[in-house]
């Protein structure tokens, strides 16, 4: 048995969203020219990748698991301004605005868990009311401690360089950050028991809690995950631009879950990879920031990550279907 | 005779006040094809969920082995050895064949935290369970489960049981959505179940597969066991009787040809 054929790699979640990621930088190296693919374009869209995809693999995971969370748009401000005010604002040392910043993603994360682990509500709705009570309670507090909705914070050297900087001028220090939430998520998720219970929790909540699997325990550790890996990029984003802002985030919703879908995560649970979640949101960044490169109206980017967003749901079902009607050949 | 591995001393279950369960007592021993019949509603569902440690019995008692036992959840009734096998096999159409024969139980190798999951162990012991059972069309463990007949699923979900140790197999109508070919597949494989020392319970409400692998009938109605039997003391035609509560074949088919008489084959007025 060959494991490299053409077709097994075909079957595999990410094989769409690989395609789909060649297909776009082809797209842009044809209509952008090659400066699309030097130094500086590259930073351009892995920069925006980078932020999207420290969220995006949690986010995929528990969308894998069945649910979806959309808090994140609230969490990412939060985080900035948490770490804004503790340490901009009332000076204390960073390492307590990193906890403080974590801490709040975890307790965020845990709500949101709880509720849905609880009640027979959708996450969808769930995760809406904490969207809006963490973005009201993020503004309010602000206003009500700082008396503004824009914080400056100026980190000391040592976080900046781990935390929020840019690398060579042009790339943060985020990406590396990406790099290794990607290892270790593939690490986990696909070669581990962990991850198996993750899909099995997609797959059939009821059958994977009759199999032992700690169901409660595993969807709320992935909401406090995703949560705080907004509240994460947040606090980066904060401590690279020296400054936070209330109202940043709410676009991040949508972009993470494009991502999330491109990369070949089925909405419906117990199908996707992390290396697919990864391409997906390269894809993303590159048909967003691409678009710059090219001579086209900026306001056609949007209809393109729209047609992008509907191939890749359709090219992946295709993909899915095969996968499901794969048998070996008659020996 | 030997002890039941399972029984039930008139077991009551209500919710509220709505009685579901009236006074069941059944036995079944190892080797032997219990078959619980009945008509939609009759109970049947309550009473697995009951054994399977999903609901507590109101009243009466739960024995195993002759000593009487109590399930707080299912996983109680799980380490026992009860393992309930469900009408779609309970399975994860879009995980393989070896991470969903494994699911909650996966073998590993490595230490410490990186401990990683052993798809070749997995998939030879999955693979190799299931055509024990006799389903030789599987023989890779990385295919999707959701590429399985229905039959090869149900079979699948068997062998899974048995693998781990089940002692009391209930089987929830698993051939009530398969084709005559795929329901002859799962039938024989609760015949090997049997043969190897399983006791089984066999829900079903179609009387000619349970006739096919059952050693002892028990037919439910409004929560009774309304009749207790063996094999070969009842005929197909009174069992179906039984099931539909004493209306006999013969009126359904009176009432049939009435209406297509009267009212070009649908329901004339007054009976509807």
């Amino acid at each position: 048995m060959t494991n490299l054929s053409i077709g097994n790699l075909l079957r595999r979640p990410e094989a769409g969203a690989f395609l789909g990621m060649l297909a776009v930088i082809l797209f842009f190296l044809v209509f952008g020219g090659v400066n699309f693919l030097k130094p500086a374009g590259i930073a351009s869209w892995l920069n925006v990748a980078a932020n999207i995809g420290i969220i995006a693999i949690p986010v995929g995971l528990l969308m894998i698991a069945g649910e979806l969370d959309i808090s994140i748009g609230s969490m990412i401000p939060a985080g900035s301004m948490i770490v804004a005010i503790l340490s901009g604002h009332y000076e204390l040392p960073m390492w307590i605005s990193i906890l403080a910043v974590l801490g709040f993603g975890a307790i965020i994360g845990t709500i949101n868990g709880l509720l849905v682990v609880r009640t027979a509500v959708p996450s969808l709705i769930v995760t809406l009311g904490t969207l809006f009570a963490v973005a009201g309670m993020v503004l309010g507090l602000s206003v009500l401690i700082t008396g503004t909705t824009s914080v400056a914070i100026k980190a000391p050297a040592l976080y900046k360089a781990i935390f929020g900087q840019f690398i060579g001028g042009t790339y943060q220090v985020l990406i590396l950050w990406w790099v290794a939430v990607s290892v270790v998520s593939v690490f986990y998720v696909h070669y581990t028991k962990y991850g198996n219970w993750i899909f099995a929790l997609g797959g059939d909540r009821e059958s994977a809690r009759n199999a032992g699997i700690p169901t409660t325990r595993v969807t709320i550790t992935l909401f406090i995950l995703s949560a705080c890996s907004a509240s994460f990029v947040g606090m980066c984003q904060a401590i690279l631009f020296n400054s936070a802002q209330v109202s940043a985030g709410m676009s991040y919703i949508f972009n993470v879950i494009i991502s999330v879908v491109v990369g070949g995560v089925v909405l419906t649970g117990g199908f996707g990879s992390v290396v697919g979640i990864v391409f997906g949101t390269i894809t993303f960044a590159v048909v967003n920031q691409g678009i710059y490169f090219t001579g086209f109206d900026r306001n056609w980017s949007s209809l393109i990550i729209g047609v992008m967003l509907l191939a890749a749901v359709l090219m992946n079902n295709t993909f899915r279907h095969m996968a499901l009607n794969y048998a070996p050949k008659k020996k | 005779m030997t002890t039941p591995v399972l029984e039930l001393r008139s077991v009551d279950k209500s919710f509220g006040p709505i009685d579901v369960l009236h006074k069941i007592s059944l036995k079944v021993r190892a080797g032997e094809v219990l078959c619980l019949l009945g008509d939609n509603g009759a109970g049947k569902s309550t009473l697995i969920k009951t054994l399977a440690g999903v609901h507590k019995p109101t009243r009466g008692q739960i024995l195993m082995d002759g000593k009487e036992v109590s399930f707080d959840r299912p996983r109680d009734a799980q380490d026992m050895g009860i393992a309930t096998v469900h009408q779609f096999g309970g399975t994860f159409p879009l995980m393989s064949i070896g991470r969903s024969f494994f699911v909650g139980a996966e073998p590993t190798k490595g230490w410490g935290p990186f401990k990683i999951y052993d798809r070749k162990k997995a998939n030879e012991i999955a693979v190799k369970a299931v055509q024990d059972f006799g389903i030789t069309r599987v023989d890779d463990g990385d295919r999707l489960i959701g590429g399985l007949s229905g039959g090869e699923r149900q079979s699948l979900a068997i062998a899974r049981a048995v693998h781990f140790g089940a002692r009391v197999l209930i089987l929830d109508e698993p051939t009530a959505a398969l084709g005559v070919k795929q329901a002859a597949h799962v039938l024989r494989i609760v015949k090997e179940a049997q043969r190897r020392g399983l006791a089984v319970i066999f829900i079903t409400h179609q009387v000619m597969h349970a006739m096919a692998v059952g050693d002892h009938f028990a037919v439910l109605i409004r929560g009774a066991v309304a009749a207790d039997f063996v094999k070969g003391q009842k005929s197909r035609e009174e069992i179906t009787d039984l099931m539909a509560g004493g209306e006999t074949m013969a009126d359904l088919e009176a009432q049939i040809s009435s209406d297509l008489a009267t009212a070009d084959g649908h329901p004339s007025p007054a009976t509807l």
